[in-house]
């Protein structure tokens, strides 16, 4: 059994956390795979909630796999498609299958995904959601009734250093930290200066920063991202690094990239770990793991024997 | 002033609408419609022509000043005859105007436009949307600029992740409501309204649909 994720975050090693999508259907054979693959190589495992707002099978779904095989789940609950009614329920429920750590987000808006026309809901926001866990712990609902049995979350929020601008992102983030989360797991970084400058912020807070790590699978990939999708900044050198990868070698380079990255952070100490999300790739996360030379359950390679 | 904004129909979907009806009356609006170009006389009369070339028949047409107003009714008595002649009425208003004429008709009405939103005119054809008119007013907190409405997700505690040098990511012509309000508290040297923390808001000041009596204050006080 995979140790709860509270206990790794203070037992002060360095943590890693990876990311699987669930399929858009009800095959889970895949996500089953990556969860095998993955689940005794990394301390714990978020599963996306109609990630990008495209309808897929849920968050809740994925989590339970990961528990019922050993894994310890990161619930992603994003406020776009449900209430707090809703929201609450799936808590509810998810303790009771012992699911005990939630990402909370905002969540994509509904017109970038596959059903635009639906109705997005935010009744809550990423910090009010926080708050709601840290309610529903006291023993009450958000509506103030008593409720039966306990629950209890190590309860995460992710943070977009690279948001221009980013004052507003960190009065968020502070709002977060006040609002009940322990921990943080980033957007996409690439720029090693620029992280260490919001690491330098960052470490007044009470909390564990898990950076994330993207990876990247081509050079066009990596401009699309620095371009187009909100608090992602790609160094050029980065980008002409993958352009100039010999043919059908860049996600080569775009795991040596990952791993260069992930290494730097752990032997700087620059925060408590890593979030890796190889989106779409999950199969190479164990190949990026091992060139930055984190073996089983975070330990160097070499003392794990591996 | 605060405006209906309103599009039209295709008149495919609009056609689909009067389905079998042969002979249309049709009523535009001289405000809201008219400013933004939907159903004023100019759009009527073009609607009218359409109509004519797809061999309908128009009884006859009219543009009324207020279509959302009390006076409507007046407006309406003085075109009966030519509004028997049809069997249902095209409306050019806004979603309010045809209410208020089906309030005092008793004739099929088929609107002609989409409602989009209550909101101002800020340039030469560009609308925007101003008040959601959710019953709980959090200007006073927010620089006067409305997250609820301005805010693709109505937040209330700051930027999402998807926000993009200053645009929403739903749309890079939309502005982020939150770097606005963050610009402005800024300049006013108020950014600690942007730190409070902004619980769970009330959906339901006013449940749908909004029906409220406001008791009336004695004079003489």
């Amino acid at each position: 059994m995979a140790r709860g994720l509270r206990e790794v975050l203070r037992s002060g090693e360095f943590v890693v956390t990876s990311e699987i999508g669930p399929p858009k259907g009800s095959d889970v054979s895949k996500m089953t795979h990556h969860i095998e693959m993955l689940k005794d190589k990394i301390h714990a495992l978020n599963v996306t909630d109609n990630q990008s707002s495209v309808m897929r099978y849920p968050s809740l779904g994925g989590a339970i796999l990961i528990k019922e095989r050993g894994g310890e789940p990161i619930l992603q609950m994003t406020c776009r498609d449900r209430n707090r009614l809703a929201l609450q329920g799936d808590l509810l429920f998810a303790y009771s299958r012992g699911i005990r750590n939630v990402l909370c987000l905002t969540g994509d808006a509904v017109p970038v995904g596959d059903h635009k026309t639906a109705k997005s809901v935010f009744d809550l926001d990423s910090t009010q959601l926080l708050r709601a866990i840290r309610v529903l712990e006291s023993g009450k609902d958000m509506g103030g009734n008593t409720i039966e049995g306990k629950v209890e979350f190590c309860a995460g929020a992710i943070v977009t250093p690279e948001a221009r601008p980013l004052e507003p992102q960190l009065m968020k983030f502070e709002k977060k930290v006040e609002c009940g989360a322990e921990f943080f797991q980033t957007q996409a970084i690439y720029d090693m200066d620029n992280f260490r400058r919001f690491m330098e912020y960052a470490r007044r807070f009470p909390v564990k920063i898990l950076a994330g790590i993207v990876l990247l699978t081509s050079a066009k990939m990596a401009k699309y991202m620095t371009e187009n999708v909100p608090g992602i900044f790609v160094p050029q050198t980065l980008i002409d690094e993958l352009a100039n990868a010999p043919k059908g070698q860049a996600l080569k380079k775009g795991i040596e990239i990952a791993a260069r990255m992930v290494r730097a952070i752990k032997e700087e100490g620059l925060c408590a770990g890593v979030h890796i999300m190889a989106i779409g790739r999950e199969e190479v996360v164990p190949e990026i793991l091992q060139a930055a030379g984190i073996g089983f359950n975070g330990q160097k390679a070499s003392d794990a024997g591996t | 002033m605060i405006r209906s904004i309103t599009r039209q129909k295709p008149l495919a979907e609009v056609l689909e609408l009067l389905g079998e009806m042969e002979r249309v009356f049709i009523i535009g609006c001289g405000t809201c419609t008219t400013m933004a170009h939907t159903g004023g006389q100019a759009e009527v009369l073009a609607m009218k022509q359409k109509l004519v070339e797809t061999r309908k028949v128009v009884t006859g047409f009219m543009v009324i000043p207020v279509a959302c107003d009390n006076l409507t009714e007046e407006a309406l008595q003085q075109n009966l005859p030519a509004m028997k002649e049809s069997q249902g009425l095209l409306i050019l208003t806004c979603a309010f105007g045809v209410q208020t004429i089906n309030r005092f008709l008793d004739f099929p009405v088929i609107p002609a436009l989409d409602t989009l939103f209550i909101g101002k005119e800020i340039g030469p054809g560009l609308f925007e949307e101003v008040c959601i008119q959710c019953g709980e007013c959090i200007l006073g907190e927010t620089g006067g600029i409305c997250p609820v409405t301005s805010c693709h997700k109505g937040l209330l505690n700051g930027p999402c992740g998807g926000t993009n040098n200053g645009k929403c990511e739903i749309d890079r012509n939309k502005d982020c409501a939150w770097t606005l309000i963050y610009e402005r508290l800024q300049k006013q040297g108020r950014l600690s309204a942007m730190r409070k923390f902004q619980p769970a808001k009330n959906y339901q000041v006013e449940p749908k649909p909004g029906k409220t009596l406001f008791e009336l204050e004695r004079s003489g006080n």
